[in-house]
């Protein structure tokens, strides 16, 4: 269990980090490259580089398929059925990222 | 042909034989030398000269891939880049086959500007997000697709 919750908080190259979008190739010059760095980005990119990642459910890939969070993936989809848009949108990532992020870093210290 | 300060110099002649080639490089020898009045061996040798000393690159086909039901969305890339690793991102940016033409820029910031194709939005995206954002120097990058095209030609040699 630690190793597999070592793995979620570890530090990524450059290759595997998230790198935050506005539209189709419109970068904007923040990346996370951790669960904890994600939950600071989330708190701090414009809404509606949320709002395009999240409809097209990049943040769920990213998370299940680089973190390998599974659990973490799905509590970001379960959001979808409230169809959340700007700091709505931000507020709700951000309590359940930071909530996962936490629990794993209390699991982790033990 | 003659080398004058570094430089290769044409007469007249090998200039008109250059327009010819662009008009059409399906052109005979025979077809260019009397056009211009002059033997078809002349027109070889000048030529074949034009070829080694590469100021003729290469001969291809313009192929309308419409046609042949090749479907592909073009787009304008421009990469926001630290001064000194705009060198690096540019060379990078060159080796993906996704990338058509890319050349460097310089207004109020360094930048690169690349034309990309892909095959549809998400493949675009999904190639600017996972192979050019994660290179090291990349601030930002702005894309523009390319909804209709009115003209797109080389440039042609003018008569000297």
């Amino acid at each position: 269990m630690p190793s597999s919750i070592a793995r979620i908080l570890r530090t990524l190259s450059r290759e595997n980090a998230f790198y935050f979008f506005t539209s189709i190739g419109n970068y904007i010059g923040e990346r996370a490259s951790s669960l904890e760095e994600f939950v600071r980005k989330i708190g701090k990119v414009d809404a509606k580089s949320l709002e395009f990642h999240f409809y097209r459910g990049d943040f769920e890939k990213w998370v299940s398929e680089v973190l390998e969070d599974g659990e973490l993936a799905e509590e970001i989809n379960s959001l979808k059925n409230m169809k959340p848009v700007g700091d709505a949108l931000r507020d709700q990532l951000y309590f359940v990222a930071s909530k996962r992020y936490e629990k794993l870093k209390s699991e982790f210290r033990g | 042909m003659k080398l004058k300060n570094q430089e290769l110099s044409l007469d007249g002649l090998d200039w008109k034989i250059l327009q010819a080639l662009q008009e059409n490089a399906k052109q005979t020898y025979t077809e260019i030398g009397r056009r211009f009045g002059v033997a078809h061996s002349t027109i070889y040798d000048r030529i074949k000269k034009m070829e080694e000393s590469n100021i003729i690159e290469k001969y291809t086909a313009v192929v309308d891939l419409e046609k042949v039901g090749v479907k592909y969305i073009t787009a304008i890339m421009t990469v926001f880049t630290d001064p000194k690793e705009s060198e690096n991102v540019a060379k990078k940016i060159s080796e993906a086959k996704e990338v058509l033409e890319v050349s460097t820029s310089l207004s109020e910031e360094l930048s690169i500007i690349a034309k990309v194709v892909a095959k549809d939005q998400d493949k675009l995206h999904s190639f600017i997000a996972l192979k050019v954002a994660p290179l090291s120097g990349v601030l930002r990058i702005r894309t523009s697709i390319v909804t209709k095209k009115y003209k797109e030609e080389e440039l042609l040699i003018e008569k000297k």
